[in-house]
């Protein structure tokens, strides 16, 4: 089967659905998003915990309240959906290679393409944790689709490694559901996770959080039947004298997402080793023409809210290309890491005259209190002080693009 | 009353199961495990050895090249996957380029073909990701890769076809003897039976003491192993030995044949043949000896680490043959490695003992010696791929999005026998890619559950006891 789009949206969670409605009120005629599930709205159908659209909708919002704010819209705006659908190729041409039970091999023709297949989870595999490898290991994300979507509990007796949000929610899921949550493991001195989520998910169900804490081994031929759990030192390394073995029958792993990249790198495009999503420019558009990203395929976002902002740019700027209204000058200017800043979303920029342009970025370890400056050609053109910056949470300054004069560098000192 | 009672159905009880299933008899395959190859062939080096590291003169060495030259044929009748892509034994030092010359000299006295002996400007030409101070190499172009889960599900499965009888989780714990045996299970299960294929693996030297064949030990040596991501890439072509030493051939950097790369195994004796856990000290020496032989292995790229256990024999060779405690049964013994290669050697062997014992083999008519693999999507052409949907739809439909197996892919592996997670991924593959089943598993125990009609909530990992959920969640009031 063969479509013809001038955009075409590849998935349908939180990025995809904003993005798909930005390009259609932005003039594209024809607007698809594929989705590999049975329904839109991606991993949020299954964030049945409040605390969605804070800041987007000035509400609390569950995940799936925030997701059909925008699936309502899709049909008054003329979005078209495949569902059930896996897209199995992408080219630097804008076909969109496709399978799907119902319409079998698809070929979607586009003007412009929107990555937003958003990220997974790491495993245990990558932490490479020793022991048995026996049932009742899983990702934080993969109970939490069980419990909320099949209605199965993974476990009664649980430790999480990682503090990451999905892992703090997933603590106070499955205590609610009647398990025991005997602890959170945290390898760092501080938590991946959202301050509130701490406060909300442990502290008021009185589960007990260790930093500089990780699981060394797991036990159990069949099924686990416990951990063993060791302090680290100040290069992470496990001290033999601290482990202590914790019974349980489930471990739960919340140790970090990775955007899913495997369609965006076969399609060449070019990739930044820090975010392990592509490398964006201000219009978030990749260094094949046309081709866009945004979400957590992009960078691992901490707020849906962020996701839904960034996806909204990226649905402009993928109809204004396929408009050919795109103004790509041919200047581009780097934004360059400087100290304590892990990475920066746009990564490139093209100078405008006007107007202001975000950029996100993250820092690499705690700054207490933080004082941000943004440099451009030996002169500060933007600065910002905070009481904290943690690599946990996504941050954000605004410049005045009249500024830009070339490569800008991001740099955050702990104010002496 | 069977005729052939088979113990163990790791490789080379389901290759033996499968030679002789070709012959008019009446044939039992048995496992103490929930499904075959649940013990070391499920975790080995997946190599084709060419057969130079056996000391001439010996059944290894024999059944080595033996089965090495018999791999191509056996993979194209059971559609197993079989890369000859040659192997490459590095030596660093002067010492380890005598031990080279002596493996030479091992080769042609076993009788491998293709072998040489190769300066360092030949090893980076044809590996150009080999550590540079690699002084030598012994080359060997029969040697290879496979899927040892896979030959050994292949061979159960054309078994099967030719009607033998497939027994799980029968843990032998007795076998009595009068005019035939009968060998008893925990449980309480009897299978009776004029001979005994002794294939048990780590518990061979368990199942020959029940009929007093006490001549031999086998000891677990626990070997781990990790497997990259694909994205990692195709660092090496060929198999990448080092020198091997008296614990064995030593650390190896290997494609596999889907195409990750794969380093291992570390080798421990223990005690306990049950542990097949992996440990941080393990962990550690594969990364440093692999990056031995390939310095740029990016180690980040891992997505699972695994120990398999080597069945070693007290005797120092494989022992195959008749018990000198009883003619009707046949020790398949201390399969260690070379064992997988050595598989179907070990089944053609096996043949002619038991002609040599009498047994009337009579060649059945309707024998069926293929056997095809579940038709994978991925590796169709646009043509069968539309051709596949258009016939059956659930092909168009993809569950495991890493590996993209489709759901067609999933039903056929459950309707082949697969009644568990793993069951399922090592049939199709469906959870042994990066996110190795966070997305898929809660999908794979639907459509198990659908087909099989288990109940969620009674699914296991591998059998036994190992559940993969606990209950539902507390429901409404």
């Amino acid at each position: 089967m063969e479509f013809n789009v001038d955009v075409a949206v590849i998935g349908g969670g939180p990025a995809g659905l904003a993005a798909a409605i930005s390009a259609r009120e932005n003039g594209a005629e024809k607007v698809l998003i594929i989705e590999r599930d049975k329904k839109l709205g991606g991993i949020l159908q299954q964030c049945i915990h409040n605390g969605f659209g804070l800041h987007y909708f000035g509400q609390e919002l569950t995940g799936p309240e925030y997701a059909s704010r925008f699936i309502n819209q899709l049909s008054d705006k003329g979005v078209d959906v495949l569902l059930d659908t896996m897209v199995l190729s992408v080219n630097n041409e804008h076909v969109v290679g496709a399978v799907s039970a119902e319409h079998g091999l698809v070929n979607i023709n586009a003007k412009s393409v929107v990555l937003a297949m958003g990220c997974r989870e790491r495993t245990r595999g990558a932490l490479n944790i020793a022991g048995s490898r026996p049932a009742g290991v899983y990702t934080a994300g993969c109970a939490q689709r069980l419990v909320n979507m099949e209605g199965y509990m993974p476990g009664s007796r649980v430790v999480i490694l990682g503090s990451g949000d999905i892992g703090l929610i997933m603590a106070r899921r499955m205590t609610w559901e009647g398990a025991k949550v005997e602890m959170v493991c945290e390898l760092m001195p501080y938590s991946s996770g959202l301050n509130r989520n701490i406060v909300q998910c442990l502290e008021d169900n009185d589960i007990p959080l260790y930093f500089n804490t990780t699981v060394v081994k797991i036990h159990g031929k069949e099924r686990v039947e416990g951990v063993t759990v060791a302090s680290v030192d100040e290069n992470r390394r496990p001290i033999k004298e601290t482990e202590r073995f914790v019974p349980c029958d489930t471990l739960l792993l919340s140790v970090g997402l990775i955007p899913e990249n495997e369609l965006t790198s076969a399609a060449g495009v070019t990739m930044d080793r820090v975010t392990s999503g592509a490398v964006v420019d201000n219009f978030r558009q990749t260094d094949v023409p046309g081709i866009f990203a945004c979400g957590n395929v992009l960078h691992v976002h901490d707020l849906v809210d962020n996701v839904s902002e960034e996806a909204i740019l990226a649905g402009k700027s993928a109809a204004e290309y396929a408009l050919g209204k795109i103004e790509n000058s041919d200047t581009v200017y780097n934004t360059i890491p400087g100290a304590n800043v892990r990475y920066i979303v746009p990564q490139r920029i093209h100078p405008a005259e006007d107007g202001k342009m975000a950029l996100y970025f993250r820092v690499g370890n705690a700054i207490k209190p933080a004082a941000l400056s943004v440099m451009c050609s030996g002169e500060k053109i933007a600065s910002r002080r905070k009481m904290v910056m943690t690599p946990g949470e996504m941050e954000k300054i605004e410049i005045d693009c009249a500024k830009i004069k070339g490569d800008i560098t991001l740099i955050v000192e702990e104010v002496k | 009353m069977y005729d052939v009672a088979i113990i163990g159905a790791g490789v080379v009880g389901c290759a033996v199961a499968r030679q002789l299933s070709r012959y008019d008899l009446k044939i039992a395959l048995m496992d103490a495990a929930h499904d075959v190859a649940m013990g070391a062939s499920r975790a080995n080096s997946a190599i084709v050895h060419a057969g130079y590291d056996c000391k001439p003169g010996t059944l290894m060495a024999k059944m080595n090249v033996r089965g090495n030259e018999l791999y191509t044929k056996w993979c194209d009748e059971l559609d197993v996957p079989l890369k000859r892509c040659g192997s490459l034994v590095l030596a660093f030092s002067d010492e380890e380029v005598e031990e080279l010359k002596k493996l030479y000299d091992f080769g042609i006295k076993n009788g491998v073909p293709g072998m040489a002996i190769i300066d360092r400007e030949e090893i980076l030409k044809r590996e150009p990701a080999v550590n540079p101070e690699v002084v030598a190499a012994l080359w060997a172009e029969t040697a290879g890769i496979t899927c040892p889960y896979e030959l050994t599900i292949a061979c159960s499965e054309n078994a099967r076809a030719n009607g033998v009888q497939i027994i799980l989780d029968f843990k032998v714990n007795a076998i009595e003897k009068d005019d035939h045996f009968t060998v008893k299970s925990e449980d309480g299960r009897n299978v009776e039976t004029k001979y005994i294929i002794n294939a048990a693996g780590l518990y061979s030297d368990d199942i020959a003491k029940m009929v007093g064949d006490d001549s031999f030990d086998v000891t677990p040596r626990q070997g781990e192993y990790m497997l990259l991501d694909k994205a990692a890439g195709a660092i090496v072509s060929t198999v990448i030995f080092q020198t091997p030493t008296k614990m064995g051939k030593g650390i190896l950097v290997s494609p596999t044949v889907d195409g990750n790369i794969f380093a291992g195994p570390t080798a421990r004796d223990t005690s306990d043949k049950t542990d097949t856990s992996t440990t941080p000290e393990g962990i550690a020496q594969l990364n440093a000896l692999s990056r031995k032989s390939v310095p740029e292995l990016q180690l980040g790229k891992v997505i699972t680490s695994f120990t398999g256990i080597r069945a070693t024999p007290s005797t120092g060779d494989f022992i195959i043959g008749v018990s000198k405690a009883d003619d009707h049964f046949i020790n398949c013994a201390g399969i260690c490695s070379p064992g997988l290669t050595s598989a179907p050697a070990i089944a053609e062997y096996v043949d002619e003992i038991l002609r040599g014992l009498g047994v009337e083999l009579n060649e059945r008519y309707e024998y069926i010696a293929n056997r095809s693999h579940i038709k994978r999507f991925v590796n169709m052409t646009e043509d069968e791929k539309k051709a596949a949907i258009e016939n059956n739809p659930l092909y168009g439909r993809v569950i495991c999005r890493c590996e993209t197996i489709t759901e067609a892919e999933i039903v056929e592996a459950i309707r082949r026998g697969a009644n568990t997670l793993d069951g399922v991924k090592r049939r199709c593959r469906a959870g042994m890619g990066r996110c190795q089943g966070g997305f898929c598993a809660p999908r794979v125990m639907e459509i198990l559950s659908r087909e099989t009609g288990t109940p969620m909530e009674e699914l296991t990992k591998f059998g036994g006891k190992s559940k993969l959920l606990t209950g539902r969640i507390k429901e409404g009031c």
